[in-house]
């Protein structure tokens, strides 16, 4: 049986990965990702988890070496942050098309400069393109569920793809909750052992890795862009064999009080516990105002997310990421895209708060939907706001 | 629900005195947070932590603007630090203190209801060290009742193993000692 305990977010996510039974950690502590990798050692170290720890000196290295420890069949297992994410980038697109399933959490936090520690997405926007499945977590439950599912999917041969789950930097990572932490036998159910179609084995040698010559470049990415599309289905089917067992229900898409709403606020990550509080604080002052919560990054569920949407004649989306010199955030960005020349979609408006840490409060959401009823009746001059700047 | 934002100096404990209520409360059954003030945290400089509990399931991620309670762990703080900003009107701040209610309101300007013990010799007395987290709480409990004392005891026995006896003593006595006013 499971039990319910008060633990720190970061300490259930690593008692997750050891639930899983990951066999190699190469990783590199950086705040505010420490604690995960800190326990983690510990497991390992107390021969509580049966795995290779292995201290790099890098998250270049960390993600190296998860390369090599994946394409060599062994569960494998990472985190990072901000700077620390962005030092793996020049490795992180490589084990997506080699289809080589690492899981990682990202804890996610500003870039510098300036130096901030503090929590907003722009260190996962940064990567928003490394053609990693990417799904975001709004507590510390939802943080544990979804890790066990990212070794579920991930390794799931009709997928074979890295995946990375989302927290909240801080706002997560640090805060002690009640979490229903599993037990071993019902995430052995969940997680049969890994058994990839290719490994790198002496006996059996095979290249992994290649040059990829202008006349199969294409064709290689196009059939990681695939497996992206394709990777949807298993995504769902996992969660529907999580709810069997662990008996919680994840969507790609999370509704709270859309019915007859005519204002959806659009959030990822934790900020969504807020904008509940906040639209409970709206609905019981009259006014029609639901949220949709993107769990499913990518691959983005666009079919879910319109479906989602339902009649709803405004939507404003929250990025916490602000790409100086683009037309808005990329959560707005993707569902302009979605809703394209779509006949009766709803008036989209981009906003963005958060960043390095600034709170987002209920009064923020609020504003926020204030906002996007007065643009909707005259519409504003630039296509995204950011919210809560301070003029002096 | 209860908000309770913990003033203290960096190494004094304030994050484990949140975390033993919270993890106490959530062994009652009930919804709790604990978290520190995320900044860069250095030993000895002023720092804060802080708790919510609830009966139902907490949905907000804000960090705490208007607590309920403030429990201070080191005297010399109130005369460098408003503790007892943004409390709630009927809140109460809780103060490991040597002085009398007079004395703290005279110099401190606080108004509020107040709960108010020497933890530091207590915790001199019965630790040996004047590390006033653990002792705080018996206060806290005194003052509020935030949490039931034995969940706390046992969150104290997990979190300290046998040096949690001399704990619970430091506990029971500044439960006793302590003095409300207001």
């Amino acid at each position: 049986m499971s039990k319910r305990v008060g633990i720190e977010v970061s300490i259930a996510i690593a008692e997750a990965v050891g639930l899983a039974r990951a066999e190699v950690i190469p990783a590199y502590p950086i705040t505010p990702q420490t604690h995960i990798v800190e326990h983690l050692s510990e497991m390992v170290a107390n021969g509580e988890v049966d795995a290779e720890f292995v201290p790099v000196e890098s998250e270049h290295a960390a993600m190296s070496c998860c390369c090599g420890s994946i394409a060599a069949g062994a569960r494998t297992f990472t985190s990072s942050s901000s700077q620390g994410l962005s030092l793996m980038s020049e490795i992180l697109y490589i084990p997506s098309t080699m289809r080589l399933p690492i899981v990682m959490v990202v804890a996610n936090r500003a870039m510098s400069a300036p130096i901030s520690i503090w929590n907003d997405h722009q260190d996962i926007m940064v990567q928003r393109d490394i053609g990693w499945i990417q799904t975001f977590a709004e507590n510390g439950q939802e943080a544990v569920d979804l890790t066990l599912h990212a070794f579920r999917v991930a390794e799931d041969r009709n997928v074979s793809l890295p995946m990375i789950v989302n927290i909240d930097g801080f706002t997560l990572s640090h805060v002690i909750e009640p979490i229903e932490l599993p037990d071993q036998e019902e995430v052995d159910k969940f997680l049969p052992p890994f058994k990839p179609r290719y490994k790198l084995d002496p006996r059996r040698p095979i290249s992994m890795g290649p040059v990829g010559i202008p006349e199969v470049y294409t064709e290689a990415k196009v059939a990681h862009d695939k497996a992206m599309k394709k990777a949807k289905r298993y995504i769902l089917k996992a969660w529907d064999e999580f709810e069997e067992i662990f008996g919680r229900k994840y969507n790609p898409v999370e509704s709270y009080r859309t019915e007859d709403a005519e204002v959806l606020l659009v959030t990822m990550g934790s900020i969504s516990e807020t904008a509940m509080t906040a639209v409970d604080a709206m609905r019981d002052a009259g006014q029609k105002v639901g949220l949709l919560r993107i769990r499913l990054w990518r691959p983005f569920p666009g079919q879910e997310f319109r479906k989602a949407v339902g009649k709803a004649k405004v939507l404003a989306v929250i990025d916490r990421c602000l790409p100086p010199g683009a037309l808005c955030g990329p959560v707005g960005a993707e569902l302009r895209s979605l809703f394209y020349k779509i006949p009766g979609a709803p008036k989209i408006f981009s906003f963005v708060a958060g960043l390095g840490g600034r709170d987002v409060t209920v009064e923020r959401f609020e504003e926020i939907v204030d906002k996007a009823r007065a643009f909707a009746k005259k519409r504003p001059r630039e296509l995204y706001e950011v919210i809560g700047v301070r003029e002096k | 629900m209860k908000e309770v934002r913990i003033h203290g100096r960096g190494g004094q404990g304030g994050v484990t005195s949140a975390e033993l209520v919270a993890t106490a409360a959530i062994a009652e059954g009930k919804y709790a947070q604990a978290f520190p003030s995320f900044g860069p945290e250095r030993r000895g400089a002023p720092v804060a932590a802080f708790i919510r509990v609830s009966d139902s399931q907490i949905r907000t991620r804000e960090k705490v603007y208007h607590p309920d309670i403030v429990m201070v762990l080191d005297p010399s703080l109130p005369a460098l630090v408003n503790v007892a900003e943004g409390l709630k009107d009927d809140g109460i701040v809780v103060l490991n203190t040597e002085l009398s209610e007079d004395e703290i309101r005279d110099k401190f300007g606080i108004k509020s209801k107040l709960a108010m013990v020497d933890a530091t010799k207590i915790a001199t007395e019965e630790l040996g060290l004047p590390i006033t987290n653990t002792t705080m709480l018996g206060a806290l409990l005194k003052a509020t009742g935030i949490v039931n004392k034995d969940a706390l005891f046992e969150a104290l026995e997990k979190r300290f193993g046998r040096l949690a006896e001399k704990n619970k003593a430091a506990l029971d006595r500044a439960y006793n000692e302590t003095v409300i006013a207001g």
